[in-house]
């Protein structure tokens, strides 16, 4: 309850209208503001999310065993509510950036190991036969034969990550780093100004699908070979 | 609300040692709105959202399942629905005029619990044998008849980890309802976090701790009632099973080392 506890008065207008040019006049900067910290914060906590789990899904490829433990982990990391894992980490690492950022990697883990390893696995037999034919080791033959065969189950992932990473910023309202979720949350407490409020959703849905849709372009632009074999 | 009985050791911040201090204090859990309060509150929201989501999403699966059309349809409601974030949607129905609490919680967290039942159940409805489905209407089964007596029980274990993967995600986001004003066990920690992190870190951390333990024994518990609801000849064995009879099995056939 406390969080809509402080009402501050609605600007002046006695209507209070889902949409309004004055506000997103008068408020650009804030907008834009929050908007650039929105992109930022996820592109940061997409980008280490991959730097982890993609070597953690070639550990959990190459060393068998290993497979089940580490998706088992990352499943329970995933199950933890978000609000409790910020509440986990804000005592310790305080209520700044990189609190949000840990919590956000922790939950982008799961979906990029898991569509990883998928992909990873999936690399027909006689493929890696061909590849050790030609006398690849075992790095050579990850990083050019397994990983690229892989690629889009990496994508898949990536793009799972990216599209609920935007939607999980907005938790981050409880230590004030909430993105366009300050507007929404914000809004709230502002008396219930709609503008506001609607512009925070309808913001966070629109960088969502544009981030889902810029990656699953480069995604395509990524894998020549797969278009060929479409065709 | 509770959580003013929070213990600072002289300026030293042992928060583990807060909390504790703070789940210890009887008062937090059975003050009216305090954890006691805030648990009902929250299963009552999740059980409610999961239940209407069942309303909508297995009557949904089972038609487009049984008559092999509207895949498309379940694709499109599982991915425009991740790109809304939960904030957003308990906000939007915060301000329906559905009322403050459970009510507007329930419909928001619904929305979301519909995607995992009905896209589960169908997979399990279409990857129903077409065999097995020619037989029973070669034994000259309706319609109807097919529907409840094979493709419902063979598919069971697909509905079934539909329903857990629902439950236990809506136990962890109705966490965030909370933040507007829905109750259940995020007020704990939203009002820790009103407090500052000095004063308050002990109860965040307490709120934390319980919601995550509520995740993680729904999560346990759904697990074992899927496996349950699954037709005893369509179980996996457990790990543990199929390690005996495997053991079994090798030593009557004399290959064990």
């Amino acid at each position: 309850m406390s969080f809509l506890g402080s009402a501050v008065a609605m600007p002046a207008s006695a209507s209070n209208p889902w949409f309004s040019w004055d506000y997103l006049h008068e408020n650009a900067d804030t907008i834009l503001t929050l908007l650039r910290f929105h992109l930022v914060v996820t592109l940061q906590a997409v980008g280490l999310a991959i730097l982890v789990a993609v070597p953690l899904a070639v550990l959990a490829y190459w060393v068998r065993p290993l497979a089940a433990p580490i998706l088992a982990l990352s499943g329970v990391l995933y199950t933890i509510p978000s609000l409790a894992l910020f509440a986990f980490l804000a005592p310790y690492v305080g209520i700044g950036t990189r609190t949000l950022l840990i919590g956000l990697v922790v939950y982008a883990l799961l979906l990029i190991i898991r569509s990883t390893l998928t992909g990873l696995q999936e690399v027909p037999a006689d493929v890696l036969d061909a590849a050790a034919g030609m006398g690849y080791g075992r790095f050579a033959r990850l990083w050019r034969v397994e990983l690229p065969l892989a690629l889009p189950g990496l994508v898949t992932g990536i793009r799972l990550a990216t599209v609920s990473t935007v939607a999980l910023v907005t938790v981050g309202v409880v230590i004030g780093q909430g993105g366009l979720g300050q507007l929404i949350i914000g809004g709230i407490r502002n008396n219930e100004y709609h503008a506001e409020i609607a512009t925070g959703i309808a913001l966070c849905v629109l960088l969502g699908l544009t981030l889902d849709g810029v990656l699953a372009i480069l995604g395509w632009l990524a894998t020549p070979w797969s278009r060929r074999a479409a065709k | 609300m509770a959580g003013d009985a929070v213990v600072t050791q002289g300026g030293e911040m042992n928060f583990v040692h807060q909390a504790y201090v703070w789940l210890n204090d009887p008062l937090n859990w059975t003050n009216p709105d305090a954890l006691l309060d805030q648990l009902k509150q929250h299963l009552e929201i999740s059980f409610g959202a999961v239940f209407l989501a069942c309303l909508i999403g297995l009557p949904l699966a089972l038609f487009f399942g049984h008559t092999g059309r509207g895949g498309g349809f379940v694709v499109a409601v599982s991915n425009v629905t991740r790109a809304v974030p939960t904030v957003a949607m308990l906000t939007i129905f915060y301000l329906s005029g559905l009322g403050l609490g459970v009510r507007s919680a329930i419909p928001a967290l619904a929305v979301f619990a519909v995607p995992p039942i009905l896209a589960n159940a169908y997979v399990g409805m279409r990857a129903v044998d077409p065999e097995v489905r020619d037989a029973a209407v070669g034994m000259g089964m309706s319609g109807g008849q097919v529907l409840w007596r094979v493709e419902v029980p063979l598919s069971m274990a697909y509905i079934a980890t539909g329903i857990r993967t629902a439950i236990v995600q809506v136990v962890a986001t109705a966490t965030l309802a909370a933040l507007v004003g829905g109750g259940g066990l995020g007020d704990t920690i939203a009002a820790g976090f009103g407090l500052t992190i000095a004063a308050g870190g002990g109860q965040i951390l307490a709120g934390g701790f319980l919601v995550a333990v509520l995740a993680l024994v729904v999560n346990g518990v759904f697990g074992v009632a899927a496996r349950y609801a699954t037709p005893r000849p369509l179980r996996r064995p457990l790990r543990l099973t199929r390690w005996w009879r495997r053991r079994r099995n090798a030593s009557a056939t004399g290959t064990l080392g």
